[in-house]
């Protein structure tokens, strides 16, 4: 039994000094899908033949004697919002039911070319709207440090399965929080990097100038390895820029000196364990030699309202697309064309899909547009402002991820504004396209994690990522805690 | 009271790029339905589009040949409605930042009409209505437009028609397009509304969508026009509407209510960035711009002496023009080029497609051998007209058709000696011209011109026979 959560590292040294064969490997972990994921409901497609393919690709390199690249032979996940070729992409929604792309997302591409073994696709709050992973069709996965528990979302089922030992890695997609949440709330690490460093395209679209696909790993290492594989500049996404990619050589570099901002607006309104956890992290910083600035952030208190009429706006314009005529779902009776597409929209999308639609187009409308879409966007650039000041006066920006740990299920289903409210941590980096890694930093009420937020500036990834590294090495990576169950190796 | 027609147009012309505005795919015309799509122009979840720069490149030509001002940034916006025919539900177009703005047309009568915008979008795909089911055939969808706006500028059918004649011409001339109306290459959405001559108010104005032939065009017009002013003079009012051309009826009826009451709900593309042209990057596209039409039609006149309505046909067909200069280069006298082009060469080119595509039996340089024969006075226009008869014909230079000996004068004894025998040998013509019969003198001439294959001249064996006959008893 593997009573730690996975690291990548440790499990390509098993491949290469043959252990375990890649196959063996890839084998625990289908076994562990079988015997956990009916409690997880982390998987929503299992790819057990493409996984063992991959696998045995990697074994006769292994028995050749060549080199694996940096990911080679990982046994991983992907949110099911990546297009993958030949397998079910469905954004969990009941409107993409038997779409399969007939191409490769980029990333999944990166890592395919370097035989990336993928377990599965996994669950989501549907299209990725969502702070619980619930609003799926195929209902929402279970935080694996308490099952009555929400993994979080959108990109829940990521977290599920890598926090269940259920995948080494997986990518994930940011829009609002949808990696760093669910990674706060299952004790992982999540980045969401700067627009435009990873490419976006084969990402099923939610809020195209906000969406980001990044990793949720066990460990700061990891993320920092997933990143820099990742981090390439695509000509398909003509907002991609790529990055240099070196984040895990400068994981140990000393952060004497460094100086971390606080902001008191990202403090307010936290559960009390939640803050408690926040202060102790600002003194181990403090402990390590870091500086901390007190900053100021008064735009932030625009960015959740920002955030809700920005992405709903273009989500309202990127799913008008499916209307039963190409691909997925179709209503089955209709009298016309129009009525079909009405019938098909209706009953494929879920309510809280249906929800931002509606709110979007509203924004967009003439007579509207001018008091929210363009307000909405005028007050985007005053946030993006306030970030770039704030850059001025530090190199890092700690916050927490989330002001609570993870939601009892069925808890977001209540209150639709009250949910949003939750994303008010999260939502002011993608706003500004900035990079965020959550990382774990305590433990609250029932054992539930804790997660804290480092913030840099645009395409500082190497510099929040050894800020990362340097905490969990001085917190003994006690927060990166075991959970039941487990890989049987 | 008298009324006043006002229009103004607005013409989508698709670009003549090889590949797609946002994809890799082919944009040509025909192919089997839903050959020449990708993921990307049928907008499959996830896919992104990416600029095709000879895009931008050719709409600035466009906007450069109507006298625009090309901005330097530019952007793309999304304009949202939802039909069969749009796989992302959005087309992706320009909305308040155009590439090229303020530009004009000239017409024939002096009139600028007036350029608002030229702003470059994709095109959508075609619904096909087959036994009782409706399909959709995605190969034009992405396929690049420019839509150009102009002002209502336009106080006449006539008007409308040269402005789009005009237009259609500059495009070809510069090569962005085929503009070809019958396969949709170029259509138009009319703007029209009527007001009392002499008034400054604009009046009313509804839109004829989709206008795809200039007979249309014109006939749609007229009746709207009409419809317009009976309505007014009845006490009626016009409504703003979107019409559409029935051209069996000859009417235009009004587009049902959910095709007509569009809320764009236009926003920033998020997926493209901003489209940067800098001025050297304009100013090169501005050099490497052919001359155009009305400038060429001009220096035709003014420089070879051709009357306006000749050189005008030569620019027509770009191709033509410079199948005219090709051949007409280093000549004297370009006129005999031009006549031989508009006359005998055009004969061979029937449709318009054919002028259009230049396409000549024989090369520029054949024809220029063969007028420069003709300038040097070697040989006569009866025996360059025959001659390049046959070249047209077969293809061959005219070193085929006409012989050493055919070049070079006939000196006065041989002509004289040719005379002699055709008058002798044709007693019935000689007797009719003696009779008076002025023209038989005709059917000499002819003789001797067969006898010298063309080389003789006309005017002195006709004054030599004359002559002949009128001394004879």
């Amino acid at each position: 039994m593997l009573d730690y959560l996975a690291q990548i590292r440790s499990l390509q040294s098993m491949l290469r000094e043959k252990k375990i064969s890649c196959t063996e490997l890839t084998q625990a972990y289908l076994d562990a899908m079988e015997r956990d994921n009916p409690k997880l409901n982390a998987y929503v497609t299992a790819t057990p033949e493409a996984a063992l393919a991959a696998a045995k690709q990697v074994d006769e390199k292994l028995a050749r004697g060549e080199e694996l690249a940096a990911l080679e032979g990982i046994p991983m996940t992907l949110k099911d919002n990546i297009s993958t070729k030949d397998i079910p992409t469905t954004c969990c929604s009941k409107i993409l039911e038997g779409y399969v792309p007939i191409y490769d997302a980029t990333v999944w591409k990166l890592l395919k070319d370097q035989n990336a073994v993928l377990l599965g696709k996994t669950n989501m709050d549907e299209f990725a709207m969502g702070s619980s992973c619930e609003t799926s069709c195929f209902g929402g996965a279970a935080n694996p440090h308490n099952l009555d528990h929400v993994a979080g979302g959108s990109s829940g089922g990521v977290a599920s399965a890598v926090g269940g030992n259920l995948a080494a890695y997986g990518l994930g997609s940011d829009t609002g929080g949808s990696i760093r949440q669910p990674a706060s709330f299952c004790g992982l690490v999540g980045l969401k990097p700067t627009y435009g460093a990873v490419s976006r395209f084969g990402l099923v679209a939610y809020a195209s100038s906000l969406d980001q696909i990044g990793p949720i790993t066990t460990n700061v290492e990891d993320t920092a390895l997933v990143y820099d594989q990742i981090c390439r500049y695509d000509p398909m996404d003509s907002t991609s820029k790529g990055a240099e990619g070196n984040t895990l050589s400068h994981l140990k570099d000393p952060v004497k000196g460094k100086r971390i901002g606080i902001a008191k607006e990202y403090l307010e309104g936290l559960k009390p364990e939640v803050e408690a956890a926040i202060q102790q992290a600002m003194k181990t910083y403090e402990a390590m030699g870091c500086e901390l600035v007190d900053i100021s952030l008064p735009a932030l208190k625009y960015a959740l309202p920002v955030y809700y009429i920005l992405a709903c706006a273009e989500a309202s314009s990127n799913l008008g697309r499916y209307d039963g005529i190409r691909y997925g779902y179709q209503a089955d009776s209709y009298l016309n064309t129009h009525d079909m597409i009405c019938k098909t929209r209706s009953a494929g999308f879920g309510k809280e899909v249906q929800r931002r639609i509606l709110l979007g187009t509203y924004v967009l409308s003439s007579g509207y547009y001018d008091a929210y879409y363009k307000k909405a966007q005028n007050l985007r650039g005053s946030i993006v402002r306030t970030f770039r000041e704030a850059f001025d006066h530090c190199d890092a920006i700690l916050a927490p991820t989330v002001p609570m740990t993870s939601f009892p299920k069925g808890f977001t289903s209540q209150d639709p504004i009250e949910t949003y409210q939750t994303d008010i941590c999260t939502v002011p980096v993608n706003i500004c396209g900035l990079p965020g890694v959550s990382i774990p930093c305590g433990f609250g009420e029932k054992g539930l994690p804790i997660g804290m937020q480092l913030i840099g500036n645009t395409f500082g990834e190497a510099n929040i990522l050894n800020l990362a590294w340097q905490f969990e090495q001085a917190t003994g990576g006690e927060f990166n805690k075991k959970v039941e169950g487990g890989l049987a190796l | 009271m008298s009324w006043e027609l006002v229009s103004g147009l607005e013409t989508h012309v698709e670009l003549s790029t090889n590949t797609k505005i946002f994809c890799g795919c082919t944009t040509k015309f025909g192919g089997e339905p839903n050959t020449n799509c990708c993921p990307i122009c049928i907008g499959l979840p996830g896919t992104l589009p990416k600029l095709n720069r000879q895009v931008v490149h050719y709409a600035i030509m466009a906007g450069l040949a109507t006298h625009c001002t090309i901005n330097n940034v530019s952007k793309m916006d999304r304009k949202n409605y939802v039909y069969p025919d749009l796989p992302k539900a959005y087309q992706i177009s320009q909305y308040d930042k155009p590439l090229c703005e303020h530009g004009y047309i000239q017409l024939d009568n002096g009139r600028k009409i007036g350029i608002t915008r030229i702003h470059i979008e994709e095109d959508a795909g075609k619904l096909v209505h087959e036994h009782g089911d409706t399909f959709v055939d995605y190969n034009r969808g992405g396929v690049p437009l420019i839509e150009i706006v102009s002002e209502p500028d336009i106080r006449s059918i006539a008007e409308a028609r040269e402005y789009v004649e005009k237009l259609q011409m500059i495009m070809k001339h510069i090569g962005v397009s085929d503009c070809k109306m019958q396969e949709g290459s170029l259509r138009c959405d009319v703007n029209i509304s009527v007001r009392p001559e002499g008034s400054n108010e604009f009046g009313t104005r509804t839109e004829i969508k989709n206008m795809n032939s200039f007979t249309n065009m014109e006939k749609a017009m007229a009746y709207e026009y009409d419809r317009q002013i009976d309505l007014l003079e009845s006490g009626g009012k016009v409504t703003q509407e979107t019409l559409r051309w029935n051209p069996d009826e000859g009417i235009t009826t009004p587009m049902r209510g959910k095709e007509d009451a569009h809320d764009y709900r236009y926003f920033r593309e998020p997926d493209l960035v901003t489209i940067y042209t800098t001025d050297e990057e304009i100013e090169a596209i501005r050099q490497e711009l052919p001359e155009l039409p009305d400038a060429r039609i001009a220096r035709y006149e003014s420089d070879f002496g051709l009357p306006e309505a000749d050189a005008q046909l030569l620019v027509k067909y770009r191709k033509i023009a410079e199948y005219f200069e090709a051949a007409g280069e280093g000549l004297a006298n370009k006129k005999t080029v031009a006549n031989f082009i508009l006359g005998q060469i055009f004969r061979t080119l029937v449709t318009d497609e054919e002028k259009e595509n230049g396409a000549v039996a024989i090369p520029p340089e054949y024809l220029h051998d063969l007028a420069k024969l003709l300038e040097d006075g070697k040989i006569k226009m009866n025996l360059a007209k025959t001659t390049l008869d046959k070249m047209l014909e077969t293809g061959k230079p005219c070193t085929d058709f006409i012989s050493e000996q055919d070049m070079g004068d006939i000196d006065e004894d041989t002509l004289r000696t040719i005379c002699q025998s055709v008058v002798d040998n044709n007693p019935k013509a000689v007797a009719d011209f003696k009779g008076g019969k002025d023209k038989a003198v005709k059917a000499l001439i002819g003789q001797v011109m067969k006898q010298t294959r063309g080389k003789a001249d006309g005017r002195k064996a006709e004054a030599m026979m004359v002559d002949m006959m009128n001394d004879m008893e």
